[in-house]
Parts: structure tokens; C-alpha cells; sequence
């Protein structure tokens, strides 16, 4: 459907305050809050000028507490409001984690949908910025791991915004957390080279108006048949450019929802190619990619041709000065993929 | 443990002294409430509901009272009802108290798991029912049952819930007593406690943002005031001026940490709201007439834009935390005899007596009606079944509700679940459940 729009060249705060934009008009119980995201727009701009153009009571900021916010929004949805709160950087979401993982998660189960928690829970995650340890994380495995929450992380500003679209739209909560090491363009991990504007790239092409990507979809970014890579957010571009390089010609797949998982798309793809590479950058004990390193082993098994491959970030709190020794970039990946490629 | 360094002992400062909270009384001491002040009915201003929240802050350090020691209601804060009202209050919280009783022997009998009884403050749900608009939404805690009767909920539907049975609406998931009310305009309760709070906030800021009239109001004991949760709420509710009644029902025990644990020994819970800057009142919560006069002028001032109140009801939890408690263990049995609220049905009727309006006789037959409402609900109830005699609902719901469509993994696991109960009972079919 979204083919059919006229398109326009974005970043991914751009799609992101433009698929805001475009639900605000469309739904008057939708309300943004958040530390910052009134008057100023976010510390990102991704909320730049929506206060301006829906009022002071549907754009707000908020006292700096995690838990008034996610508690309120919780509160907001019983209701009957659609809120989509902000929290300023996802390694601040933690004292928000009962009114997430006890609360909004459990609402419609616990009162047999007497009441609901159509909450979307904006986060810009990941490293790669010099953001030290308290603006680096990726702590989507928290948060996959609670049943009733939904976790999705774009890598295009064209995904970001039609994700967003149906995050919003969805009845149940959602964590969106977006890459802020992509915002701007899509950083293929090469730290010390220019990072190209998403303006040149063809997923900067963003519909205008309203469209949605599916929850629970995934995209095939490149076919092929040397191997599987599952990546989302920026891995997606780091693993990309590190293939690209080595000239393998991998099958890579950028999940875009991690809960629910389109596991046909991965079983689909694993069976064809026989080989399984892992990527993300959060740390790698009890990482997401445990969890899909299980379901491939267990539903591929005697598709498998080598062991699956988890390259993720270590387990040390993410660092500062030594920010790219921690990070899972063309290194790491080449070595994995190498390993991959003689078995 | 680690030992201070040596040399520290050898300065000229007195070693510092960490202060762990006590009780007054244990198991077996004698009880004497001396050091409780306890004003006089009807010595307490009542500001205008439109006041500065400033001027309410002497009272957050008082006691509305209005039934005096001769059972007469007096002063400014006396909501002045009508004796059917008085008699309707009275027979809400009788009616609490009965149905208390009967829950609390079906556990011991084996019918449910548990069961938590609000014996002593019943004053602190009925009023406020009675005081706020049958649709203003309540966030409770665990033991606002009152809230529930005083708007008419069927009672049945509230036992099928402690019985965990095929027609509790909640289709057996929560613990008991844990209830959810949408048509009874009350929020689903959790285990976690003081989360309501911020919830609650959020749903009158969301009233605000609508232009609606419904106000918010929430309940938590006083132990969960020192959850982050109620601070958080506290400023979002100050910071936005919320349309919320805040209740802290101080009944001086979190299971078994006296209030000491809360910070009582160093302030009241009403002062909470010194600090906010929003009005706060702090109640004799065993005074159904004092609870009514605070709820409604918190409502009235909410309802008005005035803002949030804090309303602190100064209550003793006469029985156990719950079916699982032994208070016996941590605490003095002459507390509850010797609390110098007294109680707050008998205060109640005592004060429709000294009007006329009511005597023993009434009361007697009044309770023993009550009785057999509680038995002919609790009767129908139970012919849906109690928790652990099959009488659950369908099997399939186990995975329902966790998501609004069944994503594939839960699908998978409820197909695993269904096969576990075939190998277990091969005739089983869901149709039998």
C-alpha cells in the first residue's frame, strides 16, 4: 500500500516525529509525554513542533520519574487515551519497570480485558554515540522476556515511521526502541569512516500520510544463500556493509519485532542456506540472541550445517573511551561469518 | 562483618548509632494509647473547598473528628445526613463485615486460597463510596471491598471471584479479592502495591485533557507511602494539578512492620502533602461522618479544578493481614480492645441511637439479615465451583488475554498444554472442563 503514497526523502527523527504527526491528526486520544518533548521537542527533536501544532495537553513534558511516566500513561489508557510517552534514553527506563512489566503487560490478562494498555513506549537505545554507559544500552531482552509486551526496533526511517504507525494503533503495550546511532544515517560500523545521510539511502524514501508495517513481520533486506544473518536496528546496516565487503552472498533478515517473532521467515530462510549468524549489540548472556539461537537450533536442527553464531556486544557495562573495542563491529562480524563460511 | 577502623574509636566523636524502629507493644505487653493525641470532636477548622492548599496544612497534622464521646456529631466538618443515609452507611459497612466474615471461614473451610478482611475500616471504603459519584473511577488496594458493596456490585460475582470458579469473571486468574469492576467504575487491583497511584493520577489527568466532570480517587495502606510509586504520583499530581482524591488508610500495620517502618515516629502521612504543596487531611478513620466530610470536600475541590487531596484516615487493621497472618507472632492482642478510635459500625450506630433513629434490636435483626444475604450469595456462588474442584473455566483461557490475538509461541504452548492434560487424562476433552 505504502507504494502507492507520494514518498519524501527522511531521517529517522524525521519519520518518527512524522508518523507522530500524522496519528495526532488522525486520533485526538493520542497524547505525547516525556521529559523534554513539549515546548523544546525532544532532546532528539523527534516531538519537535507537535506541541505546537496539537496544544499543551495532548504534548507535555513530565517531571523526570520513569515510573510517574509509564504509571500515568497506564493510567491514561484505562481511561481511554492512546498515550506514547518518552523515555529520554532506554538505560533510564528502569524505574518504570513495575508499572512496565507488572502493570501495563498484565492489565488486559489479569482483568480479563476489562481494562487494557494501549501504550507505546518510545526509547532511543543503543551505543555507538560516546554515550558512556548510561546512554548506550540495549536492554530489549528485559523487556522481550516479560509476556504481554510487545518489542520493536526499526532500522530505516521508512520502517520507523510505518512501525510506529501500527505500535500506536496496537492494543497492547509497546516497547519501540529506536537506534539512535541511525537517526541521522544508517552507520554501517566503520567508525572511523563518514557515515552517509539516510538522504542517499532508499529506505530514506519515507511515504507520506498514513501507512503501516505489520507488528510481528520481518524484512528480507538482501536474499541469498551462503548463510542466514538475523540483525534489527543498526546491526542490520553493520552486518550489511561487512557481507557487502567480504562478498558473500548472505541471506540477511532484519526482524523489526522481536515479540512476536516471525519465525516463518526465519526457518524459511535458516532451511534454505543451512547457516545461522546472530547479531545484535546488547551484552551476550541471556541476550535476545540466546532466545533465537534456541528456536533455530530447535525447529532447523538437521538443516544446520555449522554451529549458530552469536555476535553481540560483551558483558562489561558498556564503556566510553573503549566504546568500539566494545561494540560487535566489521571485526567481530568478519570473524564469525569467516567461521561460518569454512565449516 | 566489617569492623570500623581502629583508629576512628580513638577520635573525640561519639561513634554514630543507626536507629531501627520498635513497636511500643509485642505479644503480651500491656497497651496504653497515652501517647496518641486524639482532639476533640468538632475542634478542627474547616477550610473553604476553594482554599489555598496551604490552609489545610494545620490539619495535616490534626484529626477531623465529628462523633464526639456522647455519640453526637458535631462541628463544622459534620456532612449533617439524613438518618435513612446515616442507616444506609451503617448497614454497607455491617454488610462488609458480614460478608468478611463468611469469606474468611470459606477459606478455612478449603474454598479458596485466600482471603484478606477489612475488620475496623470499614469506614474507610463505605464513606468515601458514598461521598464520591457512583462514576468516578476508584484505584484500590487490596482491601476496598467496601467500595465494591457500597456501589452494588453483585456480591455473588465477588465471591465467584474468591472462589476462582467457572463464572469469576476474571476467568480465575487473579489471586482472590483481587477484583476488577469496569461497570462499577473500579480498576482492576494488583499485587504490586502503590502502583494505582501514578494509574490513578493518570486517569484524572486523562479526564482533565477530555474536559469530562469524573474525578479519580485511589486508595494504598500506609507502608506503601514509601514506595516510589506514590511520590512519583504525589508530583504528577501536584505538577498537573490532577482531579484525584489520594487515600492513605494508616491502620498502623504492613503485615507485620508498624507504621515506625513508613516514617510515622517522625511525621504524620497527611504531612506528605506539606512537601507537594497540594491539600491534605488527616481523618479519625474509624468517624465514618469525619471520612464522608473529608472524601467530599477533597471531591468537591477536585471536581472544581481545586486539585489533588491527601487524605490520611488514622485507623488500627483490627484483624491479620490476611488469611496468612498470625499477628498473635508480632504484635499485642490488647491493641485492638484498647485503640481509642473504638469502631467504627458501633460508632455509627451508637450515633444514630443517641438521634433516635436506631436501637440494639434493629441492629440485632439487621445483622442477622445481613448474615443470610452473605449465605444465599456465597450458596449461589458455589454452585459455580471453588478453587480446586474443576469448576474453572475452559482451558483454553490460560492463554487468552495475554495479547489481544494469540501470537504463534502461544498458540504452540497451548496445543503443548492441551497434550500434557490428554497424557495425564486420555478421555479429557475441553468440553468436560
Amino acid at each position: 500500500m505504502s507504494e502507492y503514497l507520494p514518498m519524501k526523502k527522511l531521517n529517522m527523527i524525521e519519520a518518527i516525529n512524522d508518523a507522530l504527526d500524522v496519528m495526532m491528526a488522525r486520533d485526538s486520544n493520542i497524547v505525547v509525554m516525556g521529559e523534554d518533548v513539549g515546548y523544546f521537542g525532544g532532546v532528539f527533536r523527534a516531538t519537535a513542533g507537535l506541541q505546537k501544532k496539537y496544544g499543551r495537553t495532548r504534548v507535555f513534558d513530565t517531571p523526570i520519574s520513569e515510573c510517574g511516566i509509564i504509571g500515568v500513561a497506564v493510567g491514561m489508557g484505562a481511561y481511554g487515551l492512546r498515550p506514547v510517552p518518552e523515555i529520554q534514553f532506554a538505560d533510564y527506563i528502569y524505574p518504570g519497570l513495575d508499572q512496565l512489566v507488572s502493570e501495563a503487560a498484565r492489565l488486559r490478562y489479569r482483568s480479563a480485558g476489562e481494562f487494557t494498555a494501549p501504550i507505546t513506549v518510545r526509547s532511543p537505545f543503543g551505543g555507538g554515540i560516546f554515550g558512556g554507559q548510561t546512554h548506550s544500552q540495549s536492554p530489549e531482552a528485559l523487556f522481550t522476556h516479560v509476556a504481554g509486551l510487545k518489542t520493536v526496533i526499526p532500522s530505516t526511517p521508512h520502517d520507523a515511521k510505518g512501525l510506529l504507525i501500527a505500535a500506536i494503533e496496537d492494543n497492547d503495550p509497546v516497547i519501540f526502541f529506536e537506534p539512535k546511532r541511525i537517526y541521522n544515517g544508517p552507520f554501517n560500523g566503520y567508525y572511523d569512516k563518514p557515515v552517509e545521510p539516510w538522504s542517499r539511502h532508499p529506505d530514506g524514501a519515507v511515504p507520506e500520510g498514513y501507512y503501516r508495517i505489520p507488528l510481528g513481520k520481518a524484512r528480507v533486506v538482501r536474499e541469498g544463500e551462503a548463510m542466514t544473518v538475523l540483525a534489527y536496528g543498526t546491526m542490520v546496516h553493520v552486518a550489511e556493509a561487512v557481507l557487502a565487503d567480504k562478498g558473500v552472498d548472505a541471506e540477511i533478515i532484519d526482524l523489526r519485532t522481536l515479540v512476536p517473532l516471525d519465525i516463518e521467515t526465519i526457518e524459511a530462510s535458516v532451511r534454505k542456506t543451512g547457516k545461522c549468524l546472530i547479531v545484535h549489540e546488547a551484552t551476550r548472556t541471556g541476550g535476545f540472541g540466546a532466545e533465537l539461537s534456541a528456536l533455530v537450533q530447535e525447529r532447523c536442527f538437521y538443516a544446520l550445517e555449522a554451529p549458530i553464531e552469536r555476535v553481540t556486544g560483551f558483558d562489561t557495562p558498556y564503556p566510553h573511551s573503549l566504546e568500539w573495542a566494545y561494540f560487535p563491529g566489521p571485526v567481530r562480524i568478519g570473524e564469525a561469518v569467516d567461521r561460518l563460511l569454512k565449516a | 562483618m566489617t569492623e570500623a577502623p581502629k583508629d576512628l574509636w580513638r577520635s573525640n566523636l561519639p561513634p554514630l548509632q543507626l536507629h531501627v524502629p520498635e513497636p511500643k507493644f509485642r505479644p503480651g505487653d500491656a497497651v496504653d494509647y497515652n501517647h496518641l493525641v486524639i482532639p476533640a470532636a468538632g475542634a478542627q477548622a474547616r477550610p473553604d473547598e476553594s482554599c489555598a492548599a496551604s490552609e489545610t496544612h494545620p490539619l495535616c497534622l490534626d484529626l477531623v473528628r465529628v462523633l464526639g464521646e456522647d455519640h453526637r456529631a458535631v462541628g463544622p466538618w459534620d456532612p449533617k445526613l439524613d438518618p435513612e443515609t446515616l442507616r444506609r452507611m451503617l448497614r454497607l459497612m455491617a454488610l462488609t463485615r458480614a460478608f468478611d466474615d463468611r469469606m474468611y471461614r470459606g477459606q478455612r473451610q478449603g474454598k479458596t486460597s485466600f482471603y484478606m478482611k477489612c475488620t475496623g475500616e470499614e469506614a474507610t471504603s463505605i464513606a468515601p463510596a458514598m461521598a464520591l459519584a457512583s462514576d468516578d473511577m476508584v484505584f484500590p488496594s487490596y482491601r476496598q471491598q467496601g467500595i465494591l458493596i457500597a456501589r452494588s456490585y453483585p456480591m455473588v460475582d465477588m465471591i465467584n471471584q474468591i472462589y476462582s470458579n467457572k463464572a469469576d469473571k476474571l476467568k480465575g486468574r487473579q489471586l482472590p479479592i483481587m477484583y476488577s469492576a469496569r461497570e462499577a467504575s473500579f480498576f482492576s487491583i494488583s499485587g504490586n502495591l502503590a502502583t494505582q497511584y501514578p494509574q490513578a493520577v493518570g486517569w484524572a489527568m486523562a479526564s482533565a485533557i477530555k474536559g469530562d466532570t469524573r474525578i479519580a480517587a485511589a486508595w494504598l495502606g500506609e507502608g506503601s507511602t514509601a514506595e516510589g510509586d506514590f511520590h512519583s504520583a504525589m508530583t504528577f499530581a501536584a505538577v498537573y494539578n490532577a482531579p484525584v482524591v489520594f487515600n492513605v488508610v494508616n491502620n498502623q500495620w504492613a503485615i507485620s512492620s508498624f507504621s515506625g517502618f513508613a516514617g510515622a515516629e517522625r511525621t504524620t502521612f497527611a504531612a506528605r502533602a506539606i512537601g507537594y504543596g497540594i491539600a491534605g487531611l488527616r481523618v479519625d478513620g474509624n468517624d465514618p461522618l469525619a471520612v464522608y466530610a473529608a472524601t467530599r470536600w477533597a471531591a468537591n475541590r477536585a471536581r472544581a479544578n481545586g486539585g489533588p487531596t491527601l487524605i490520611e484516615h488514622f485507623t488500627y487493621r483490627a484483624e491479620g493481614h490476611s488469611t496468612s497472618d498470625d499477628p498473635g507472632q508480632y504484635r499485642s492482642q490488647a491493641e485492638r480492645t484498647e485503640w481509642p478510635l473504638g469502631d467504627p459500625v458501633t460508632r455509627l450506630a451508637r450515633h444514630l441511637e443517641a438521634l433516635g433513629e436506631w436501637s440494639d434490636e434493629a441492629h440485632a435483626a439487621m445483622d442477622l439479615e445481613l448474615a443470610e444475604q452473605v449465605k444465599a450469595a456465597a450458596k449461589a456462588a458455589e454452585a459455580n465451583g471453588v478453587l480446586g474442584h474443576g469448576l474453572h473455566h475452559p482451558f483454553r483461557t490460560l492463554f487468552e488475554d495475554v495479547f489481544e490475538e494469540l501470537p504463534w509461541h502461544l498458540k504452540e504452548q497451548s496445543e503443548q498444554a492441551i497434550r500434557e492434560r490428554r497424557i495425564k487424562w486420555p478421555e479429557w476433552k475441553e468440553d468436560n472442563a
